[in-house]
């Protein structure tokens, strides 16, 4: 189906469906439960898990099939936005222009960094992007004020030109659109103390992401994602042989430079604000993490490992001690002041300890990611009930590697 | 052809499974959200018998303790609106009586917290995750002034009442003030005004000054309201540098300052900024300078606590300006004072000042109004003046959202006697002084529009 095989449809199919039906799946608990708190499913987090899905997964196709380490993606996720919010103030507040536009803007900012950093590969690349992106955000933070609005930002203004829009009724804040529909809009349901929303704004991202997604398949399996994938294993020989490789990573780098962008249009299209934080060194590392999380050069694991990132960011760092006080209000006062001391140290502001050493874990002992680990481990289960016996001795070995859980 | 066929059969495969879920979901009712909203009339209307309030503070970052302080206040604030804690505060000297200590209109105050990280982009998925997650009506917190400019346009945009905590950028009731936010603290036009007059007593109206500003935002509304107001008193100002928001070092900046022929030194820096360019400043020895047959002397306008404790000794006989101190005597700050040191065993900051008051506020425009929703709020709160909450006599100004009041001129203490006693308050600079009128120029001009108030339905 789709020019895929049998494999890669399934994945897009269950992608599509666990997209689709993200309300239900996020929100497991009913409303007023003690463990309402753990909900995910409202549609902030959930336009955050398919936009940094988006990202992630561009992030991929260069990290995951040529092996070069990009230090400063934010940058193009930055500069999509900054495209993106300018159309907004300019042209119109349906969002189709300003996606469009973010993913040229960044498309071509990427072609820029990428012909100059693409000359070195290995430390130094990853070196010359982490400058890229430090020299954008500089430049957003104070010397392009007038642009970028600086430190503060940029949002819709109501005395913005917007050219094609009719004008709006005084004092009211202009609202990203899709052709009349606020990307805000919200559908309730309610079932037996369940609640479940749905967002205009989040159904567009996925459906994006869908086909950014399906966009990804298909280049990992073309004869250009197998020649990126020969650049990641031995560029040298490849150049010995007489393949110009520059072509084909600096495509990879531009490709994934768009996804980045694309990312960036939509987080302006869900939220209508831009701050030069974006582009900072910790946001490109962010997508690191999400890739390694996941696993790297699989298609699903850029995905998952952003979900969690994203959970994690803002579901665990919501947890208060008066939370965790209330959780523990049935133990004895002293073994609850333990727990709550103990647990506190990774909830709340400590959420970047929980991910610090959710990251350990991973690395150490999943090296192909969350996406390795469960082939790995789903592949040890059959083979141990075939062949119990002589799993026995391997039963240790590390689980295979990402090159073989795509 | 194979492409269009499959193509439908996946839509209709995710269409049967949509309608499966709907089908399981039998006894169910849509709503449309903003439909429900139409209905109590404003968005996330509490319905049960407590109201939540969002409280976003920089729980990680350069203003993690700003941050702490707020929350220890916030927390201040529900036991006394609940009328749980061991005192009232300062519901017991504030003018308005509205508030019962039985919660807000009968509810029980509760509150959830986040982490701005002093992020825009965090500081409003946290803010927006509080409103679509836990039903807040109300956010309010932060300290800096790019993340209350976006947390305020996002209130405004969604229709929940925003009040700003420690914001000191002109911005956020200037040229990006919203009809749904409200800020107390004072600006940068305020520390200006205050400080000039100050200043030309102390130093003479004949001085040469030299800037250091942290490029940003606020670093410029500083500098331009201090060298307004200091230049209208005679000063004249020799060079303003931009210094980059990530210096450690500011050594490469200073040293040019005695070759300027400059005999003041402004540093526009606020936190870590303040307390690395001073110290700085201080080893050079700039202070024990003659220049032009005048003692150099160095100026901070915007001092906080918790900055003069990191600069240390540096501090001593610096003049700065700053929006509350807790060695104030009036009976507000007395009985907040003593209601926070009895919780937390020390003294509260201004950043804490700030938020108890806004809560506060909050609570009985609320009160007063007799509603939850934002319009009804923002009529209660406009022009409304009031008293005995640490400040003296205060209005928020129905034109901008910013309250006017007395401005604290202060003084780095020569022999403080506690790591909490470093500053001194030189002169009280009466709320005249610091007026100005809602279209000033440093204020966004005549550009600059408040917008209505949005109950997000």
């Amino acid at each position: 189906m789709f020019g895929l095989n049998r494999n890669d449809t399934l994945l897009l199919i269950v992608v599509a469906l666990l997209t689709m039906l993200a309300p239900f799946l996020l929100n497991p608990f009913p409303e007023g439960s003690s463990l309402a708190q753990f909900n995910g499913g409202y549609p902030d987090l959930m336009q955050r898990f398919v936009i940094f899905g988006i990202f992630a997964i561009g992030f991929n196709i260069l990290f995951g099939l040529t092996g070069y380490l990009s230090f400063g993606h934010a940058a193009f996720l930055g500069v999509g936005s900054y495209a993106a919010i300018w159309m907004m103030k300019l042209l119109t507040m349906n969002v189709i222009p300003a996606i469009i536009l973010s993913v040229i803007v960044a498309g071509l900012f990427s072609l820029l960094v990428g012909y100059i950093c693409l000359r070195r590969s290995g430390i130094y690349f990853s070196i010359l992007t982490l400058a890229f992106a430090q020299m954008s955000y500089a430049l957003a933070y104070s010397v392009l004020t007038p642009i970028t609005g600086g430190e503060t930002g940029l949002q819709p203004k109501l005395n913005d030109p917007r050219i094609l829009d009719a004008a709006v009724g005084s004092g009211v804040t202009p609202r990203a659109n899709l052709f009349g529909i606020e990307m805000g809009t919200s559908w309730q349901m309610d079932w037996n103390g369940w609640v479940f929303t749905f967002n205009a704004g989040y159904y567009l991202a996925a459906i994006i992401m869908l086909i950014a997604f399906y966009l990804s398949i298909r280049i990992f399996r073309s004869p250009f994602g197998l020649m990126l994938r020969a650049v990641k294993t031995n560029q040298n020989r490849l150049n010995y042989t007489g393949v110009n490789t520059k072509p084909y990573t600096l495509a990879a780098f531009v490709i994934s430079g768009m996804y980045a962008g694309l990312a960036g249009g939509l987080l302006v299209a869900m939220d209508t604000q831009v701050g030069p934080e974006r582009m900072f060194w910790t946001a490109s590392g962010e997508v690191v993490l999400m890739t390694i999380l996941g696993g790297v050069g699989t298609l699903i694991g850029p995905v998952l490992g952003a979900g969690l990132i994203k959970y994690m960011e803002n579901i665990l760092s919501k947890i208060n001690e008066s939370l965790l006080e209330a959780w523990f209000a049935f133990m004895p006062d002293a073994v609850s002041d333990v727990m709550v001391t103990l647990l506190s140290l990774f909830v709340g502001k400590g959420w970047h300890l929980t991910l610090g050493l959710l990251f350990m874990i991973v690395v150490i002992f999943l090296p192909g990611g969350l996406v390795g680990g469960l082939i790995g481990g789903g592949r040890r289960m059959f083979r141990s009930n075939d062949r119990k016996a002589t799993r026995k001795t391997k039963s240790n070995q590390t689980p295979p590697t990402s090159q073989t859980a795509e | 052809m194979t492409f269009s066929k499959t193509n439908i059969g996946r839509r209709g495969l995710i269409k049967g499974g949509v309608a499966l879920g709907a089908g399981l979901a039998a006894p169910t009712f849509f709503n449309n959200r903003s439909f429900a909203a139409a209905h109590s009339g404003y968005l996330n209307a509490p319905t049960g018998k407590s109201v939540t309030l969002g409280f976003n503070v920089p729980q990680s970052g350069p203003y993690a303790d700003e941050g702490a302080d707020e929350l220890r206040a916030y927390k201040l604030a529900v036991e006394h609106l609940n009328g749980t804690g061991s005192d009232n505060g300062m519901m017991e000297t504030f003018s308005s009586k509205a508030l019962k200590g039985n919660g807000i209109l009968g509810k029980k105050v509760e509150y959830v917290t986040g982490d701005t990280q002093t992020k825009s982009d965090a500081a409003r998925a946290s803010a927006k995750s509080m409103i679509e997650k836990d039903g807040a009506v109300m956010i309010t917190g932060g300290s800096s002034s790019g993340v209350a400019v976006a947390v305020q346009a996002l209130c405004q945009e969604t229709g929940i009442i925003f009040m700003a905590g420690l914001t000191h950028s002109n911005d956020t009731t200037g040229k990006d003030r919203k009809a749904n936010g409200f800020r107390h603290f004072f600006n940068s036009y305020m520390s200006g005004a205050a400080l000039a007059p100050v200043l030309a007593n102390a130093y003479g109206k004949d001085r040469k000054a030299y800037h250091l500003t942290a490029d940003y935002n606020w670093g410029y509304t500083t500098e331009e309201a201090v060298t307004q107001a200091t230049e209208g008193m005679g000063w004249e100002t020799v060079n303003a540098v931009k210094t980059p928001l990530t210096q450690t070092d500011f050594s490469s900046y200073i040293a040019p300052v005695l070759q300027s022929g400059a005999d003041v030194l402004v540093l526009n820096h606020y936190g870590g900024n303040m307390v690395n360019s001073l110290t700085n400043a201080v080893q050079f020895g700039l202070r024990d300078k003659e220049v032009n047959g005048k003692n150099f002397e160095i100026v901070v306008p915007l001092y906080s606590r918790l900055m003069a404790k990191g600069a240390g000794a540096n501090v001593k006989g610096i003049f700065g300006s700053t929006n509350w101190h807790w060695s104030l005597s009036d009976e507000g700050s007395k009985a907040f004072v003593q209601s926070f040191g009895k919780k937390y065993g020390f003294p509260p900051s201004q950043a804490a000042h700030t938020c108890y008051v806004q809560t506060m506020l909050y609570a009985d425009a609320c009160e007063r109004a007799g509603t939850f929703n934002p319009c009804g709020v923002v009529e209660a709160l406009e022009g409304f003046e009031f008293d005995g909450l640490g400040n003296g006599k205060t209005l928020y100004r129905a034109e901008d959202h910013q309250c006017f009041k007395d401005v604290l001129v202060v003084k780095g203490k020569e022999n403080p006697e506690s790591d909490f006693d470093l500053l001194e308050v030189v002169e009280v600079t009466p709320v005249d002084q610091v007026m100005y009128s809602p279209d000033h120029p440093q204020m966004g001009g005549e550009e600059a529009t408040l917008g209505s108030c949005n109950v997000g339905a």
